[in-house]
């Protein structure tokens, strides 16, 4: 359970995110959906504690983001982001693994393993088990890194996953893959899911609640089906009406 | 499995070695030091030092001149490797050397300042002091290229080496200016540190090395795992609970620590940081917690072994060893940036 108070966050005077509210509840998969440069990104990083927001306040669970240590928030989030280059020849297990650095005192070296074993057949990624990551093409990066994310929150229930445009390198089939494995585990282990997407489609038939957020404001938080429409699609992205209809009037507008 | 699969994945005779390659490593310098120290000008056979039947003279060479300087060489090869390693990690790039990008010339800026301002100094004082002050100079170095390497908004590689070019550039011609100020025997010391050799190896110059290099080299050690999730990038790492600033810190203190102590009793000896790591990597993978100790072995074999050649192939004369390792690290080099360019790692 996420709660965002009134979040302000400016960059050199220049306000991103303005008086933003907005909560987010275990066993939903939540999009936060707008145009390029609308303050996406920049929202998921003050709710991941990875930004200070200059006014207001988030909370995980009740208490404060800030009065959490570094340790007992990377038990309770875990976070994937967009590019994540690596410069020398890990192997994805070793990757993979990783992810479970915030049990690396108290688990054994073999139960870790074994649990970035079971993620990257999660993902469809356990033959790329022994590859160098660097090796990897851009969309199997982006699963094996999907893998290190689900094995920091392995064994956690209700934590929150934060995934930052997590379908972007994927071909068709994975897309597919990973949203059902986002509902299915969200589903399962009550999770709060937050998805910063660029995909409306996706967003419209594989999430279950959506924001919007437009030079900085947000609106929406209602349901995905009802709130993703040609209409909306159309205001917040500044699209004439004609290319929202021909886009996404057919299946979405119903 | 594709023949690209084959390729890049770690052949299995190289995972079983990796178990025992640090044993493995350790009895191979042990070798290397017993042969080292039997060579040179007065020989003293293997066969006399394992049996202990030395003649007083022998003795003498060996205790005085020929140990103290296979263990200095065997530190601060230890020590370079070890800070190339770890500096490659913090900046997550294999073409981090302490030498390439101006960590040690500005310590041996620092030093000659020492030398020609505060006059000769030895023993442990003034061995102490040089240390210090070469500290100092790596860390100021280290300071000032991560900041201009950050200047783009995210660590950019292209700076950091651009920033080392600058950095060396300005040390190279603070030495100079150096060099034009001091008299002839701040000269013949400053010329010694500039090329770097371990020929004025005392067990003075190896027991101050060695109280700098090993606690810092430990800590480096220890802290392997969170320098291994760093590779990731800061904030994943930050996302993973490692408290990265702190982190940091100390990797760059404890280079900065081997760095200077290596450079205050050897002068600048380049590539063997660049080098090592990257044998390691090729043969026994990334992982900074094999990395760190096996290249410690690894820098001080191959130091020592340079250092054997440099002090036997010219005798009775002798030549710097940070010529030779140079020589050999130059085009090293070189042929790591072609494969980096050809997008093996993608700068």
């Amino acid at each position: 359970m996420i709660d965002a108070e009134n979040i302000v966050y400016s960059i050199g005077g220049q306000r991103i995110l303005a008086y933003v509210y907005a909560t987010f509840r275990p066993g939903d998969v939540t999009a936060i959906l707008g145009p390029n440069g609308a303050g996406k990104s920049t929202l998921l990083k003050c709710l991941t504690g990875a930004l200070k927001p200059d006014e207001g306040r988030v909370s995980l669970d009740g208490k404060d983001l800030r009065h959490y240590s570094l340790t007992e928030l990377s038990r309770r989030r875990a976070v994937l982001s967009q590019a994540n280059p690596i410069s020398f020849p890990f192997t994805a297990h070793e990757v993979v693994v990783m992810g479970r650095n915030p049990y690396s005192l108290e688990k054994t070296t073999a139960s870790n393993a074994e649990i970035a074993d079971e993620a990257l057949t999660l993902v469809d990624a356990w033959h790329l088990r022994d590859r160098s990551y660097p090796s990897l093409s851009g969309g199997e990066q982006q699963r094996v890194q999907f893998a290190r994310v689900l094995s920091q929150i392995w064994e956690q229930e209700e934590a929150c996953l934060f995934l930052d445009e997590p379908t972007s390198a994927l071909d068709l089939k994975h897309q597919h893959q990973l949203m059902d494995l986002v509902q299915k585990l969200c589903r399962e282990k009550n999770l709060t899911v937050i998805i910063v997407m660029h995909d409306l489609n996706l967003a419209h038939h594989c999430t279950d609640r959506c924001f919007f957020i437009r030079e900085g404001w947000i609106q929406g938080g209602g349901e995905s089906k009802k709130l993703i429409t040609a209409d909306t699609i159309s205001d917040i992205f500044d699209l004439p009406k004609k290319y929202a209809a021909m886009r996404f009037g057919m299946d979405l507008a119903g | 499995m594709s023949l690209l699969d084959k390729a890049v994945c770690t052949p299995f005779f190289l995972k079983r070695i990796k178990f025992s390659a640090l044993p493995l490593l350790g009895l191979l310098l042990l070798a290397v030091a017993l042969v080292s120290a039997s060579i040179g000008a007065v020989s003293i056979p293997l066969s006399d030092i394992l049996g202990g039947s030395l003649a007083d003279q022998q003795l003498a060479v060996l205790n005085s001149i020929r140990l103290p300087r296979v263990v200095l060489a065997v530190i601060v090869g230890g020590a370079l490797a070890v800070s190339g390693a770890a500096m490659q990690g913090l900046f997550r790039n294999p073409l981090a050397d302490p030498g390439l990008i101006g960590i040690s010339t500005s310590a041996a800026l620092a030093v000659a300042i020492v030398i020609v301002l505060a006059g000769p100094i030895v023993g442990y004082f003034g061995l102490y002091a040089m240390s210090i002050a070469a500290f100092g100079g790596a860390l100021g170095a280290c300071f000032v290229i991560f900041r201009f390497a950050k200047l783009t908004g995210t660590f950019s590689v292209t700076y950091m080496l651009l920033t080392g070019i600058a950095i060396n550039a300005l040390s190279a011609a603070g030495v100079g200016f150096l060099t034009f100020l001091s008299d002839d025997q701040q000269l013949r010391t400053l010329t010694f540190w500039t090329m770097g050799s371990l020929g004025g190896a005392l067990w003075v110059s190896v027991i101050v090395a060695a109280t700098i290099i090993i606690p810092s080299a430990l800590i480096l050690v220890k802290n392997a795992r969170e320098l291994n999730v760093l590779l990731l990038g800061e904030s994943e790492a930050r996302y993973l609970g490692v408290d990265v600033e702190r982190l940091k810190r100390r990797i760059i203190i404890c280079t900065a620590l081997s760095v200077g102590a290596a450079i205050s009793v050897s002068g600048i000896i380049g590539f063997v940081g660049l080098v090592v790591p990257h044998l390691i990597r090729l043969t026994l993978g990334p992982d900074h917690r094999l990395l760190i100790p096996a290249s410690a072995f690894l820098g001080a074999i191959l130091l020592l072994l340079a250092d054997t050649v440099a002090r036997t192939v010219v005798a009775p004369a002798e030549m710097p060893v940070g010529i030779l390792t140079s020589m050999i690290g130059g085009p090293f080099f070189l042929w790591l940036l072609m494969k980096q360019f050809s997008g093996r790692f993608g700068l």
